[in-house]
């Protein structure tokens, strides 16, 4: 960490952390108020690396503006691109084929598998544990090896088209992923055993960086985050989108509001998305993999705003059309911005040894925040 | 409650509100002055008690500003779009940090995207762009010939 | 055949020459100076095998394949990184104190090599069997602190000297528990001096022969000499992803390296002690008074299995380093101060009862 210090007389003194980190949380920029190694206070300063994509967007058609959001929160690419095709969908009454709406639902949840793994992996890097990082990569590494045979390109998927699917699934997908899923249950024992039951882990964890339930919800905090404090927020289950409604699972809710918390809804939702597909991968049904759409798509005059759980949280797509081939306004609300407006809540009051803590937990990921 | 129970119960709670038809969710205007006071209501009622704010942005009309809050009650289930008109000139509008702290944040980014001035925020200033960033952004009449490429 | 190859073997062969061509004592002297040149050579090795070692357990621990570029298989890895660090440029910061800043790496070194002195390598192969020996090493092992403290005050940055400070207060905690470790040990072999610890060890060792009061020695004495020796999970200290960057932040090029290699002597040097109190150190594994078995286990020569039981021990040091998450330091303080302590302190009163009872094996 790269730090400058000034002290004042009273012995409080601020001090940078980032925009450099070595845990990869992306660049974010904390200053931090100390008093000795207590922390007051802690300012975010945002922006490194945005990139204005609502404005981008004024200027894309409905088509185009899809693939610069699988840059935003780049860890759930293909989440991202699901809220934007529902959004446009919505805004053309377009009714998407079951095939396709079992394949997006797949895919999402296994960008969520992806996501959580790369999560675990920094996290306890961040906590000292430098093995389980390598761990979670192999795991990563075969999920996006299945996402390059089927979408072309392991981060930035760009496969959900307004309509459904930009192409149908190749024919080893099935076997691939039932393979993938099968010896995964065995992985997240593995996990379990390696970091979730090590005292020394738990010390680390328990108590540290509390979120309370009010808290919470003022500050907006949505996904995993707030799930650990005791608010059932999960859009899957609220609002629920394709094929979400038919598939049973558990909204994993835990009320310490700590961050092993946080930590065990994580790990017990990729157990559920596991469940998921495992529901799923077996039964999709022959059809169209996309609706047909006009070529160049025109949403009429109106609003629409479309919620999606991303593996941080709830993302929102609002889109104010005028009628014509480019929005008016597209707002993205991005679950990683309001998580972040509660850090200085968690934070303050604990040690710096902390903070590492609570941040690993959060999840953060920065593009997703400045956009 | 669904969007007819939602808006009859709404009208009581100020005479100046206006309706707008077509939406998914009730989209309800109200004069900017009385935002803050309705907000406020909205959030205690037990019956509405929209404990969520969820989405807070603002949309360039090139004649007008119109500030938009998302609302949803986590309790009821049940969601509302919050519009008020802003003068063009001077956007100025009550924060309201103290309802929904998620609002700080998400009021100090509409106030760098688009210059819309809250009172009694406690901390106006730049979040994402840089401290000394002329202009607003996503102003519709923002021109920034070395950046910006029309096609 | 195999006695007349052995250390033993060599080391009376050049005695008796020495003697003879030289007189006595100039023969002493030359003796001296061979023994200087020999545990320095001997470091400079165990430095550059050790984090080898340490490259490649890990990297067979993460499931990747570590160095094996840079010679066969990787095996000159780390002679580049030794060049390398010899060849960049040391700095010295503008405001430190020079003569503490140039000594520090020294004196952590000497540390090292004095406690060398009374470690047996094989049978009948020790520098000079001092009659304090265990004593002798764990108050030498404390002039290490002198040498951190002097890195990170003369270092003239409030985080080095906070990180010297927090890796002082560390290892002055656990000497503690190692040291009660130990004496738990003396009790048994009711000698502090080297040879008699191994001596005391033919049928059998101690860890088995001492039972329970051992096994829980043993196990305090491991955890005592990580944390010692700043090895993770109490590598608080000097890691990078909290605050501070540990005493030897402003040191680098060849000072930074005999930081560096002072902690993986350090840990051979733990390793080697835990290997002599509980393990025989040179000694074969022997039963009791299995005559047959006894005389096979003989055949290995006693180098092999000194440097066996220590590798070993240097190994599980290694697993817990790649396994565990760091501890913070009130929690590391915690665990000694109302834990290590008093587990180790009830042990010795255990122990001598055993002793005096006369119930061990």
């Amino acid at each position: 960490m790269h730090q400058v210090l000034s002290s004042t007389p009273e012995g409080i003194f601020t001090i940078n952390v980032g925009p450099q980190h070595p845990a990869t949380h992306g660049v974010l920029h904390l200053v931090i108020t100390l008093n000795g190694e207590t922390i007051l206070k802690i300012e975010p300063h945002l922006g490194y690396i945005h990139r204005s994509i609502e404005k981008m967007c004024e200027s894309l058609t409905y088509r185009q503006f899809i693939y610069v959001t699988s840059r935003m929160d780049y860890l759930s690419a293909h989440i991202n691109n699901h809220a934007c095709a529902l959004c446009v969908e919505k805004g053309l009454q377009v009714e998407v084929p079951m095939r396709a709406q079992y394949i997006r639902v797949i895919m999402d949840e296994l960008t969520r598998l992806a996501s959580h793994e790369l999560w675990w992996g920094a996290m306890a890097m961040d906590v000292g544990a430098f093995t389980p990082f390598f761990y979670a990569f192999r795991e990563r590494e075969t999920i996006n090896e299945i996402m390059e045979e089927t979408c072309g390109a392991r981060l930035t998927m760009n496969y959900m088209v307004p309509g459904g699917v930009m192409a149908d699934i190749h024919p080893q997908f099935q076997q691939k992923v039932k393979q993938f899923i099968a010896g995964y249950k065995n992985k997240i024992a593995e996990y379990n055993e390696l970091v979730t039951g090590n005292v020394i882990f738990q010390n680390r964890m328990k108590g540290v960086g509390y979120l309370s339930t009010e808290d919470a919800i003022s500050y907006g905090c949505s996904g995993p985050v707030a799930r650990a404090s005791g608010v059932a927020c999960d859009v899957r289950k609220r609002y629920p989108y394709d094929v979400y409604a038919q598939v049973q699972f558990d909204e994993i809710i835990e009320t310490a509001g700590d961050s092993f918390a946080r930590y065990l809804v994580r790990i017990r939702e990729m157990e559920q998305s596991v469940r998921i597909i495992e529901q799923l991968i077996d039964n999709i049904p022959e059809g169209d993999y996309q609706a047909k759409t006009k070529a160049v798509l025109k949403l009429p005059k109106g609003e629409f705003y479309q919620r999606v759980e991303t593996a941080r949280g709830e993302l929102g797509v609002y889109i104010v059309s005028e009628g014509g081939t480019t929005p008016y306004r597209i707002k993205f609300r991005s679950p990683g911005f309001s998580n972040l407006s509660a850090l200085n809540e968690m934070a303050k009051g604990g040690k710096i040894g902390d903070l590492v803590a609570t941040m690993g937990t959060l999840d953060l990921v920065i593009p997703d925040i400045d956009r | 409650m669904d969007n007819e129970a939602l808006k009859a119960s709404l009208l009581p709670l100020n005479a100046n509100l206006t309706f707008e038809e077509g939406g998914e969710w009730v989209n309800v205007f109200v004069p900017y002055n009385e935002l803050k006071p309705l907000l406020k209501t909205l959030q205690g009622e037990p019956d509405l008690y929209f404990n969520y704010l969820f989405c807070l942005t603002c949309v360039d009309w090139k004649t007008h500003l119109t500030m938009v809050y998302h609302l949803t009650s986590l309790k009821w289930q049940h969601n509302l779009v919050v519009k008020a008109v802003l003068n063009r000139e001077n956007p100025q509008i009550e924060t309201v940090c103290d309802i929904w702290k998620t609002a700080e944040f998400l009021e100090r980014e509409v106030y760098e995207l688009f210059g819309v001035e809250f009172l009694h925020h406690p901390d106006l200033r730049r979040l994402i762009l840089t401290d000394d960033f002329k202009g607003w952004p996503l102003r519709k009449d923002f021109e920034d010939p070395v950046n910006m490429i029309k096609l | 055949m195999l006695n007349t190859i052995s250390f033993e073997a060599i080391k009376t062969a050049v005695q008796q020459w020495l003697n003879m061509h030289w007189g006595p004592h100039l023969a002493f002297i030359a003796e001296c100076i061979l023994i200087g040149l020999l545990v320095i050579v001997f470091f400079a090795l165990l430095g550059l095998l050790l984090v080898f070692m340490e490259r490649k357990v890990s990297a067979v621990m993460q499931i990747r394949l570590g160095p094996n570029r840079v010679g066969p298989k990787g095996w000159l890895q780390t002679s580049a990184d030794t060049l390398k660090l010899m060849l960049k440029e040391g700095l010295t910061p503008d405001g430190a104190d020079k003569f503490l800043f140039n000594l520090a790496p020294f004196l952590i070194m000497i540390a090292a090599m004095l406690i060398m002195v009374p470690i047996a390598f094989a049978r009948n192969f020790q520098i000079w069997d001092i009659n304090i020996g265990v004593l002798y090493i764990s108050s030498i092992a404390s002039i290490s602190v002198i040498a951190i403290l002097m890195a990170g005050w003369s270092s003239n940055n409030k985080y080095a000297l906070l990180g010297a400070m927090r890796s002082g207060a560390q290892i002055i905690s656990y000497e503690l528990s190692a040291g009660v470790a130990v004496i738990t040990m003396v009790m048994l072999t009711q000698s502090l001096s080297i040879q008699d610890i191994i001596l005391s060890q033919q049928n059998g060792w101690w860890i088995f022969k001492g039972h329970i009061p051992a096994i829980i020695a043993f196990v305090i004495f491991m955890i005592a000499a990580t944390a010692e020796t700043n090895r993770a999970p109490f590598d608080l200290a000097e890691a990078e992803s909290e605050l501070t960057a540990g005493f030897h932040t402003e040191y680098s090029g060849m000072k930074f390296a005999l930081f560096f290699l002072a902690e993986y002597i350090n840990v051979f040097i733990v390793c080697a002690v835990a290997a002599i109190l509980f393990f025989g150190g040179w000694m074969p594994f022997h039963i009791g008074n299995w005559e047959g078995f006894n005389h096979i286990m003989d055949y290995i020569p006693s180098s092999i299995w000194f440097l066996g039981k220590t590798f070993c021990l240097i190994f599980l040091i290694m697993w817990f380093r790649w396994t565990f998450p760091r501890l913070r330091i009130d929690q590391l303080l915690n665990l000694e101060w109302k834990y290590l302590l008093p587990i180790s302190l009830a042990n010795l009163l255990l122990m001598t009862i055993i002793v005096v009872l006369k119930w061990y094996l």
